[in-house]
């Protein structure tokens, strides 16, 4: 024991030593939560992209302002052809091990995406057939026009087709069947870091690729990564806060006054492309969980409009965001196409109101309702559904709080068995067709797949069911415009906010939030 | 020196408390001034957890009585929106801490005293069953307890709270949260119960008036009850006194893994675990306050198990 | 004694049998295993199809009889979130824990034995007074609240210690990875191992002490010192021999309980050991994790459980079956 102590001592005292002369090009990053795999194609997940980014180009991405930047390829449009695109792809490129990038890669790299396997497929529904016109030149023809066909690549990242050859990586690994290939925790691309080592969930190590081809365009000043997920909120702030790491993502909300009132630590902070909002189920003819038999309360709409305006979202955003959240009026944040101030005002709060309407719709005494929310997804959920209980309560509904993980809430509203439920939505492609499709449109086997409140509108779906295809661009937006006003006006759901990121760096580092959550760290650069 | 003074026939007309108090046990009580602080101090916090609606401000269990915008007050500090000031602060939802202290300690002891119930009961009938009827019967439950014994409660209660919780249908579990609670708590622990009783049992039955008592045709339940039972108090009451603090602790950690009471009726434990996220960001009284009263409370009921302990055991004097 | 021993074997397997049973039923019912593992965008077919090829539709009494098979074989499928197979990622994980477990039980038996023996001699010593009661507020304090204390206190505040983690490892071979080989492992290895020990350590101190106590008032103690021995030798010859005895069987029972408790250590301090792998299990009705896990923990109980029983064979032959039990 003493020998251990005398040991440990000795440690501390050399290990103080070594911080002093760390390197300071290393970037020690932390999240909540992995990578799940580093094969690009198997998971559409956040942080799953968010760390490939790293290692991985797609043709188009996402630059620090959420706007498209040429990856791989330098220039896109359509051709004379309406359905199909022409793609110019980059000159000189190598991926890590040396093999040179060229048009068969991405024509690889698409029919992989789209083998079952994937889980990217969706995105590419529409491509029909990827063609390499020549080695630096790339067709992809689709169903019919598809015009925003170039927001859906931003995460679709290209493999070399030798190196999937060489290590029997041809399709994607099978996720959910528990598979695993040589691609999981192996990773050749052409971004601006390599993969040195890879233990899931504890620590991946990356070091800076010399050959990048955007060598001298980004700061690229990193020469070494080391990523570890940190999933206590508390053990994440104290880690930034000791200086054990540089660069903090998801920092939790009650800590940013601290961390930014540290000397060591500047806080950044942009609107995320994520809303929280409730939603009820108004189809049925009467609610599992209320007390009101023969009747579904949700279905009259004075009760959806009372709800409205019992929440108080600037106290939500306040007292439970700190701060950290932009109060909302409509699922889909600013930087989404069809988003408008207007669609977007928050309802005044008014439980005065509320209660009338209540006895309007004939609940003078209220009603009892569940409402079933997650408790380790967004941020603050259940604390925001905790206080929305308490909010509707004041107006008169009793409702009762089932808060629980999101494998549990999530498995049960795709059973349809929620009647009132917390969900954030998040719009990759910025366009409000995304948020239609998913959430809005009336129910079936190929439409409406995430719309769990029975709500059903003929002039609506019409509207949303023509956009993809619509090339002209006003007449699409007058579309988005109109689609909006109808949900609107019918109050299908309760916006709560727009989600704020929040991101923590060493004082002497110079980077930027992006708003879909993936740091680009080639932007990185050490004041 | 000894306690068995429920043997020695005291004068009939002086009760019970002249009893108590005349008893070794009190004497040694009255002469240890921490041990009198902690029986104080406990039953201070259980009135005030019993009488919580008549002593509370306010009924942090009812949502609709809190206002948000009185969340995060720091104690004898105004709030930053409303102004109004609280002794002991608000939390995040805009409880006064003060009452949701009073609230929690309340769902905290009649978990913990619930489970201990539950506990002892379970335990002392099956440790005066196999240590009574012996065979086959003693070898089983014996067994069963040595694996259980084997098992930390932490992972027996995990285990009991997994299993009700898939048996249980998903809107009732609310309500019925706490009553798993008290299941996973009291099984995970009635192993203790159940051998200190048996070796007691197994120590009676062999002595002489417990024989004669047989051979008279007294019958089982009879000479359990009467004989035996009284003697196996002692001990009982010792191993449930720790095992109160005990409960009261691993109903806490369960509320830190995250399987406990609802967050909107938060026993201490949660109160705890809730306030714990804001520890860093300077919000300390959320969860010193509650945490304080916690360690008071099974510091308190440590102590007195302990004195009880070396109280009854002459031997240890 | 063959007898004996067989009968103890044959025990310690029906007891595993009817782990296995309860873990595998445990985790049936609980959750949408398939809900985990298909994206957002999945079709009811696709859905209907993984639960086919999982084998969640066979009958309850084969799904289980395949899982015990399984289990024998160490085989516990794959995991439902790394989509890698248990028994790799538990070999992978348990270097960690059995580290962590076995620092804080040589930190917990050696201050629990040495604390214990001078608390029991110098009964009414001021110090002892004072380890005493310090000790009941140790038993007194959550595991978590202590472990969120010394995080707050040695790496936000004093920044002495790192917070969090392993630190760095050396590979030894390709699945065990140790912390113990470098500084900044041994750092990280500090606070984890204290919270984890604490609880041990005042539970060994407390029951050294008791058990001291005892021995002291022996006859054959008094006999001792009537006849003139050494109070040291008293002490620590005849005395603390004694007994250790029932410390050492107990010992051996806590480390089983400190691989268990490390699922709260594990969670404070992101110690990437099996326990926060369990706590992530739960929370993604990783079902495959889950099982293996209880299973694990099972075994290596049931395993101490027959060392200890061989133990009293070997050493007491009157096979006093009830010792006095220690806590948990």
């Amino acid at each position: 024991m003493k020998k251990t102590l005398r040991a440990v001592t000795l440690g501390t005292a050399i290990s103080m030593i070594m911080i002093a002369s760390a390197n300071a090009q290393t970037l020690r990053w932390a999240s909540a939560g992995d990578s799940l795999t580093f094969d690009p194609h198997s998971q559409n997940h956040g942080q799953t992209h968010a760390v490939a980014h790293q290692i991985y180009n797609p043709l188009i991405y996402l630059d620090l302002d959420s706007e498209m930047q040429p990856g791989l390829a330098v220039s896109w449009e359509v051709t004379d052809d309406p359905s199909v695109w022409e793609f110019k792809l980059r000159e000189g490129v190598t991926f890590h091990d040396g093999t040179p990038f060229t048009a068969d890669d991405v024509v690889f790299s698409f029919q992989r995406a789209q083998h079952p396997n994937s889980d990217m497929r969706t995105l590419i529904s529409s491509v029909k057939e990827v063609r390499a016109v020549d080695p630096l030149t790339v067709h992809i023809e689709t169903n019919g026009p598809t015009p925003l066909l170039p927001n859906n690549l931003t995460n679709l990242f290209i493999m070399s087709k030798v190196w999937a050859e060489a290590n029997n990586v041809l399709t994607p690994q099978d996720y959910s069947a528990g598979e695993e290939n040589f691609a999981v925790r192996n990773a050749n691309g052409t971004g601006p870091f390599r993969l040195v080592s890879r233990d899931p969930d504890v620590r991946t190590e990356m070091v800076r690729n010399d050959e990048y081809w955007g060598m001298g365009e980004f700061p690229m000043e990193i020469s070494r990564i080391v990523l570890t997920p940190i999933q206590s909120a508390a053990t994440r702030a104290a880690a930034m806060l000791s200086g054990e790491i540089d660069f903090l993502q998801d920092v939790p909300v009650q800590d940013i006054n601290r961390l930014n009132n540290s000397a060591n630590i500047t806080m950044l902070s942009a609107p995320e492309n994520r809303t929280i909002f409730f939603g009820m189920d108004q189809g049925r003819e009467e609610l599992r969980t209320s007390d009101v038999k023969g009747a579904n309360p949700f279905a009259d709409i004075r009760v959806r409009e009372a709800m409205n305006i019992a929440i108080n979202r600037d106290a939500i955003q306040q007292v439970v965001m700190r701060g950290q959240s932009v109060p909302a009026g409509m699922i889909a944040p600013s930087f989404v196409n069809g988003w408008t101030a207007e669609l977007d005002t928050v309802p005044e709060t008014n439980v005065n109101r509320a209660k009338e309407l209540l006895t309007e719709a004939g609940y003078a005494n209220g009603f009892t309702v569940t409402l079933t929310c997650t408790n380790d997804r967004y941020v603050n959920d259940e604390a925001i559904c905790q206080a929305v209980t308490g909010m509707l309560g004041q107006a008169g509904i009793n409702v009762r709080l089932d808060a629980r993980a999101n494998s549990i809430h999530f498995a049960e509203l795709q059973q349809g068995e929620l009647d009132f439920f917390i969900l954030g939505w998040a719009v990759p492609p910025l366009d409000s067709h995304y948020v239609f499709d998913f959430l809005l449109e009336t129910k079936t086997p190929d439409t409406g797949a995430w719309n769990f409140t029975g709500w059903s509108n003929e002039e609506f779906d019409s509207l949303s069911r023509a956009l993809p295809t619509e090339t002209d661009l006003d007449e699409r937006n007058a579309k988005i415009a109109r689609a909006w006003e109808i949900v609107q006006d019918e109050i299908v759901y309760l916006p709560v906010h727009h989600q704020v990121l929040n991101w923590a760096v060493r004082q002497d580092i110079d980077f930027a939030v992006q708003s879909q959550n993936q740091p680009m760290l080639k932007y990185l650069s050490f004041k | 020196m000894t306690d068995q003074t429920t043997h020695s026939t005291p004068p009939a007309e002086s009760g019970v408390f002249r009893r108590f108090l005349d008893s070794d046990l009190f004497y040694d009580f009255s002469r240890r001034p921490i041990i009198i602080l902690s029986a104080l101090l406990t039953v201070v916090i259980i009135l005030a957890a019993a009488f919580a609606p008549w002593i509370a401000p306010h009924t942090p269990f009812d949502p609709a009585s809190l206002n948000l915008m009185d969340g995060f007050t720091p104690p004898m500090e105004p709030n930053a929106f409303t102004g109004n000031v609280y002794w002991m602060g608000t939390d995040s939802q805009g409880r006064y801490i003060f009452s949701a202290i009073l609230y929690g300690a309340r769902i905290s002891l009649l978990v913990g005293f619930a489970a201990v119930a539950f506990a002892a009961i379970l335990g002392i009938t099956l440790g005066l069953i196999a240590g009574y009827k012996g065979g086959w019967i003693d070898t089983v439950i014996m067994r069963i307890a040595d694996v259980q014994l084997s098992f930390p409660a932490i992972l027996v209660a995990l285990l009991i709270f997994g299993i009700s919780k898939s048996l249980i249908p998903n809107e009732m579990q609310e309500q019925a949260a706490i009553y798993v609670l008290i299941l996973s708590i009291g099984l995970s622990d009635w192993v203790q119960y159940a051998r200190t009783v048996r070796s007691s049992t197994l120590a009676e039955k062999n002595k002489e008036y417990v024989q004669a008592a047989r051979l008279f045709g007294v019958s089982s339940l009879r000479i359990l009850a009467r004989h035996i039972l009284p003697n196996v108090m002692g001990p009982v009451l010792v191993i449930g006194t720790i095992g109160l603090a005990l409960a009261i602790i691993l109903e806490s950690t369960l509320s830190f893994l995250g399987v406990g009471v609802p967050s909107t009726q938060p026993s201490l434990g949660t109160l705890i675990r809730v306030g714990n996220e804001f520890l860093f960001s300077g919000e300390w009284w959320i969860t010193l306050f509650p945490g304080f009263t916690l360690l008071i409370l099974a510091l308190s009921v440590n102590l007195l198990g302990d004195w009880l302990r070396d109280a009854l055991n002459p031997r240890l004097r | 004694m063959i007898a004996m021993l067989i009968r103890r074997l044959i025990q310690a397997v029906l007891v595993m049998l009817v782990v296995a049973f309860i873990s595998f039923s445990l985790f049936q019912f609980v959750g949408d295993p398939i809900n985990n593992m298909v994206g957002q965008e999945a079709s009811q077919q696709d859905r209907a199809e993984l639960r086919e090829r999982l084998g969640l539709n066979d009958p309850i009494p084969i799904q289980f009889f395949r899982f015990v098979g399984n289990a024998v074989k160490g085989e516990f499928g794959i995991s439902y979130r790394m989509a890698r197979p248990v028994s790799e990622v538990i070999a992978e994980r348990l270097p960690a824990t059995l580290e962590l477990a076995l620092i804080s039980g040589v930190l917990a038996i050696s201050l629990g034995i040495g604390l214990g023996v001078y608390t029991a001699l110098r009964r009414d010593g001021w110090l002892s007074h004072f380890i005493m009661s310090s000790s009941l507020i140790g038993v007194s304090l959550p595991t978590f609240l202590i472990g969120i204390l010394l995080i707050y206190l040695f790496s936000v505040e004093l920044q002495w210690l790192p917070s969090f983690g392993r630190g760095e490892t050396v590979q030894i071979t390709e699945n065990w990875s140790t912390g113990l080989l470098t500084v900044s492992g041994w750092k990280s290895l500090i606070l984890p191992a204290i919270t984890l020990g604490l609880f041990q350590l005042t539970l060994l101190m407390r029951l050294v002490r008791a058990e001291m106590l005892e021995v002291l008032r022996t006859d054959y103690i008094k006999f001792a010192r009537a006849r003139g021995i050494k109070q040291r030798s008293i002490h620590f010859h005849h005395a603390l021999k004694n007994t250790l005895l029932p410390v050492i069987t107990i010992a051996g029972l806590q480390l089983g309980s400190i691989i268990a408790f490390a699922i709260i250590t594990e969670t404070v301090f992101q110690w990437p050991g099996v326990g926060l792998l369990f706590i992530n299990a739960i929370r993604f009705v990783d079902i495959p994790f889950m099982s293996a896990y209880l299973l694990l923990i099972a075994l290596v109980f049931v395993v101490i459980n027959l060392i200890v029983d061989l133990l009293y064979f070997a050493v007491d032959p009157r096979l006093r079956a009830t010792k006095r039990s220690a806590g948990r």
